[in-house]
C-alpha cells in the first residue's frame, strides 16, 4: 500500500513539475528569444502600406481577389463564420474543401474552376491552365501561386490596369521567391504584395 | 529529375542527422555524462529532490509498469480537467468556452496517447492556456513516456539474471530533459526566424482590399491574422511524434509552416529522433550491425511508400486534367499535378515526402489534405498507420514495435528450420510470444474492430464529407489513425460528435497502452535469463535476409488484417 501511494505521490510531483518547467517556463522562454530576435515574423509577418501605418494582411495569409485588376490566387473557401471580432462582424476565414480528387463533385467543381478562369482570359485562348489556379490549398490560406500561374493572368493584368506586360512582369518579378538552395520546396509568387503593387500601395 | 533531387535530399539529411544523435541519445539513457550535462543536470538533480524520486533506485517491471500507467493517467485527469474549464480560466483573449465532454474526452486521451487526433480546431476552439500547459506539456512527456519503455526493453535485451529494468522517473526525465527540450528549443527558433507566430496578443484584425460575400450572402470585410504560443509548440509536436497542430490546417498553415525552410526543419524532426532511436539501440546492445539492419527493413519500407504516392501525385487524376484543360506537368514554372488540398511553396514532392514521413512515424501532423489525395496516394498513408506504425513509427514506441514483429519473425523462422527462436540472445518463449503478439495485433483488432461498429451506424455516415467508396475511406482513415495513434485524418470527416469522441478515445487507448503493457512484461522476462552463446545454430538476425523476412513479416500481418477493408475504400475508388 505504502508503494503505491509514494508512486501517486511521485506521479502527480513530476506531472505538476513538468506542467511548470514545459508549458510555463520553456514556452515563455521561447516567446520571449523569438520576440527579441525575430519580433516582425513572431507577430505574423504584418504588412504594412500607404504612410506605414496601416495593417493591410500578412505576407503569410491568402485574401480573396476577385477583382479584374487584381492577380488571383488559389481557389478560396470562404467562410465568415469562423471567427468574430469584438463587434460582432465576421472575420475572413479559408479552409481546405478535403473532396476527393477522383470524386464526382471535385469533377464539377473544376469545371466550373476552368470556365470561369476561361471567360476572364480572352488572350489565352486553348492554353492550358496551370493546376494550382483552379484547385484550393491545404490550408485554405495559401498566400502564393506557382510562377505560371502568375504569368498565365499577365495579359488580363495588363489590359485592366494599363501597364505594359513587361511592367506587370517586374512587379511580379519582385514578388517571387525560389527554392532553397535550389532543391527543396518550389518557386511561387505572393499574391498579395503583387497587388498592393499594382494599387501602388507598397513601393517596388 | 528535380523531384528526385528534392526526395533524396530529404532523405539524405535524414541519414546525416540521425546517426550522431542515436549515439548521443545512448549516451544520456545510459546515465552518462554529454556536453549538454554542466546545464541540465543541476535541473535534473532538482526535480528528483522535489518530488522526492531515488534515481539510483531500480525497479522491478510491474513497478516500471505501474509508474508509466498512473503517470500517464494523472496527465489525461489534468489536460481533461483543462479543456472542460478553460473558459474560467485566464490567457483566452478570444473569449472560447471549455469544450464539451466528449471532445475533452477525446482530445486528452489524443495527447496522452501520442496520437494527437484533433476532433477540434486549434485556433478557434482552445485556449492559449490549454495549448501551453495543456497540449506542449503532454507532447513532451508522452513522447519522453515511448523513449523510457523503449529503454526498459533494451535493458531486458542487455540484463541476465536480473529482476530490475531501471527506472521509469529517471528515463522519463532524461529523455525529456536531454533529447527533447534542447531540440525543441533549436527548431523553435529555425521556425520562428521563418515567419511561425509565437506571441500571447490578440488576434490583429485589418480592412481587406476587396470586400467578399460567402455563399451565405454574407459581407467580409476584415481579415483576421492569429496568434497565439505557437513555434514553440510546433517544434516538439513534430519532434515528439506528436503532430498536433497548433492550429486547425496543421503545417499546411502558412503561420504554422511558411517556408520551404520552415518545412525543411519541420519534416526532418518528424522522422529525427524515431530513426536516430534505431541506432541507440545499435549501440545499446552492443551491435551496431543489429541497428543498422532494422533501420534498414525501415528505410526501404519508407522509400517504397514514398515512391508511390510521389508518383501518384504527380500523376493526378482525370477529373483534374478535364481533357487537358488543366495543365498537370511538371516543369520549372510549376509543380503541376494533384495540387488540391496542396500548398503552392510545397509543391508535389515536399508534400508527398511528409506524407510518407507523418504516416511512417506515428506523427500525424500534415503539410498537406490528405482528405484530396489520389486513391492510391491515400491508401499508402493509411497502410503505413495500419501496418501498427513500425516504419520508424513514434518516439521509441515505433521500435519496440518494430522490435516485437521481430521477435514474432525469429519465431516463425525458427519454426520453418526448426530451431529454438532466440534474439539477441535471449531464449523466446511462448510467454514472450504472448505478449509480443498482444503488442502486434493491438493496433489491427482495434481498428478492425472499431470501424466495423462505426460502419454499421447510420448516423456515422452524416460525418462524411464525400460520397461513396471514399466516404468509406474517410472512415476506416479515422480508426487507423487512432489506432495507430497517428493523429492525422481524412480532415473532412466531421469527427466531433459523441459516439465518435468517445469509440476513437477507447481505440487510441487500447493501441496505446496493450502495447506498452506488452513490452514490458516482455523486458521483464528477458532480463530475467541467460544469455546463450551464438553458436551454429543460432539464426543470425543483422543481416539482409533477416531486414527481408521482417519486411515480409510486417507486411503479411498488414495485408492480411486490411486487405478487404482497403478494397472497399480507396481500391475500389481508384477502380472506378
Amino acid at each position: 500500500m505504502e508503494g503505491k501511494k509514494t508512486i501517486l505521490r511521485q506521479s502527480v510531483g513530476m506531472l505538476l513539475a513538468f506542467t511548470i518547467l514545459l508549458g510555463g517556463v520553456y514556452t515563455l522562454a521561447m516567446t520571449g528569444l523569438t520576440q527579441m530576435l525575430f519580433p516582425r515574423q513572431a507577430n505574423g509577418s504584418l504588412i504594412y502600406a500607404g504612410d506605414g501605418s496601416r495593417i493591410c494582411g500578412s505576407e503569410y495569409l491568402a485574401q480573396p481577389f476577385e477583382a479584374k485588376n487584381h492577380l488571383w490566387g488559389r481557389v478560396m473557401n470562404v467562410s465568415g463564420d469562423a471567427l468574430r471580432d469584438k463587434d460582432g462582424s465576421p472575420l475572413l476565414y479559408g479552409g481546405p474543401s478535403n473532396l476527393s480528387p477522383a470524386g464526382e463533385d471535385f469533377g464539377k467543381m473544376m469545371a466550373e474552376n476552368v470556365a470561369k478562369i476561361r471567360a476572364a482570359h480572352p488572350e489565352m485562348k486553348d492554353a492550358p491552365i496551370p493546376v494550382d489556379l483552379v484547385t484550393s490549398s491545404g490550408s485554405g490560406l495559401d498566400p502564393e501561386i506557382s510562377l505560371a500561374a502568375a504569368e498565365y493572368q499577365v495579359p488580363r493584368l495588363a489590359r485592366e490596369t494599363g501597364r505594359s506586360q513587361a511592367e506587370v512582369r517586374e512587379i511580379i518579378g519582385k514578388c517571387t521567391s525560389g527554392r532553397l538552395l535550389g532543391i527543396f520546396g518550389e518557386p511561387r509568387v505572393n499574391v498579395l504584395k503583387v497587388n498592393l503593387m499594382l494599387d501602388e500601395q507598397l513601393s517596388k | 529529375m528535380q523531384a528526385m533531387l528534392q526526395y533524396a535530399g530529404y532523405l539524405i539529411l535524414l541519414l546525416v542527422l540521425a546517426y550522431p544523435l542515436g549515439k548521443y541519445i545512448d549516451n544520456v539513457m545510459r546515465g552518462r555524462w554529454v556536453w549538454l550535462s554542466p546545464v541540465i543536470r543541476p535541473v535534473e538533480r532538482f526535480l528528483y529532490r522535489l518530488t522526492g524520486v531515488n534515481e539510483r533506485e531500480e525497479m522491478t517491471w510491474k513497478k516500471y509498469l505501474g509508474c508509466a500507467l498512473l503517470f500517464n493517467f494523472c496527465g489525461f485527469a489534468l489536460l481533461f480537467a483543462l479543456l472542460m474549464l478553460q473558459g474560467r480560466l485566464p490567457l483566452n483573449p478570444m473569449e472560447l468556452s471549455g469544450l464539451e465532454w466528449p471532445l475533452a474526452f477525446n482530445t486528452a486521451v489524443s495527447f496522452v496517447t501520442n496520437t494527437n487526433w484533433q476532433a477540434y480546431s486549434g485556433e478557434l476552439q482552445l485556449s492559449y492556456i490549454s495549448q501551453m500547459f495543456g497540449l506542449t506539456v503532454q507532447n513532451f512527456v508522452s513522447a519522453g513516456t515511448g523513449m523510457a519503455v523503449l529503454y526498459a526493453l533494451i535493458r531486458g535485451f542487455v540484463r541476465t539474471y536480473d529482476d530490475t529494468i531501471g527506472n521509469f522517473w529517471t528515463d522519463l526525465t532524461k529523455s525529456v530533459g536531454y533529447v527533447l527540450v534542447p531540440l525543441a528549443v533549436v527548431v523553435t527558433l529555425l521556425i520562428g526566424s521563418q515567419g511561425v507566430v509565437q506571441n500571447f496578443e490578440d488576434y490583429t484584425t485589418y480592412n481587406l482590399s476587396e470586400t467578399v460575400v460567402t455563399e451565405y450572402g454574407t459581407a467580409i470585410s476584415k481579415g483576421v491574422v492569429p496568434g497565439g504560443p505557437a513555434a514553440s509548440q510546433i517544434a516538439i509536436k513534430q519532434l515528439g511524434t506528436n503532430g498536433g497542430g497548433f492550429f486547425g490546417t496543421n503545417s499546411a498553415h502558412p503561420l504554422e509552416n511558411p517556408t520551404p525552410f520552415s518545412n525543411l526543419v519541420e519534416m526532418l524532426s518528424i522522422l529525427l529522433i524515431p530513426a536516430a532511436l534505431c541506432f541507440s539501440f545499435g549501440n545499446a546492445v552492443g551491435s551496431r550491425r543489429q541497428g543498422v539492419t532494422i533501420f534498414a527493413a525501415m528505410f526501404a519500407l519508407l522509400v517504397l511508400g514514398m515512391g508511390i504516392i510521389g508518383f501518384s501525385e504527380q500523376a493526378g487524376t482525370a477529373q483534374l486534367a478535364q481533357n487537358g484543360a488543366v495543365l498537370l506537368e511538371a516543369g520549372d514554372m510549376q509543380p503541376g499535378g494533384n495540387m488540391e488540398g496542396k500548398e503552392t511553396r510545397f509543391g508535389i514532392a515536399s508534400s508527398a515526402a511528409w506524407a510518407e514521413f507523418t504516416t511512417a512515424a506515428s506523427n500525424g501532423s500534415v503539410n498537406s489534405m490528405h482528405d484530396s489525395y489520389t486513391p492510391i496516394g491515400g491508401l499508402i498513408t493509411m497502410l503505413n498507420m495500419q501496418l501498427g506504425e513500425v516504419v520508424f513509427g513514434g518516439v521509441g514506441c515505433g521500435l519496440y514495435g518494430m522490435l516485437c514483429f521481430a521477435i514474432l519473425t525469429v519465431f516463425i523462422a525458427g519454426l520453418m528450420v526448426g530451431r529454438t527462436p532466440e534474439f539477441m540472445g535471449k531464449k523466446i518463449e511462448p510467454y514472450e510470444m504472448k505478449m509480443a503478439v498482444l503488442a502486434c495485433l493491438a493496433t489491427p483488432v482495434a481498428i478492425l474492430a472499431g470501424s466495423g461498429i462505426a460502419s454499421m451506424l447510420p448516423e456515422v455516415a452524416e460525418s462524411m464529407n464525400n460520397h461513396g467508396a471514399h466516404g468509406l475511406s474517410e472512415l476506416l482513415y479515422a480508426y487507423s489513425s487512432c489506432g495507430g495513434n497517428n493523429g492525422s485524418a481524412f480532415a473532412g470527416f466531421g469527427a466531433d460528435t459523441v459516439f465518435l469522441n468517445v469509440s476513437l478515445g477507447i481505440v487510441m487507448l487500447l493501441a496505446r497502452f496493450l502495447p506498452i503493457v506488452a513490452v514490458v512484461a516482455i523486458a521483464g522476462s528477458l532480463a530475467g535469463k541467460k544469455k546463450l552463446a551464438v553458436t551454429e545454430g543460432t539464426l543470425p538476425t543483422d543481416n539482409v535476409m533477416f531486414a527481408g523476412l521482417l519486411i515480409a513479416i510486417v507486411l503479411l500481418v498488414g495485408a492480411l488484417s486490411f486487405f478487404p477493408a482497403l478494397s472497399l475504400g480507396p481500391i475500389a475508388e481508384f477502380l472506378q
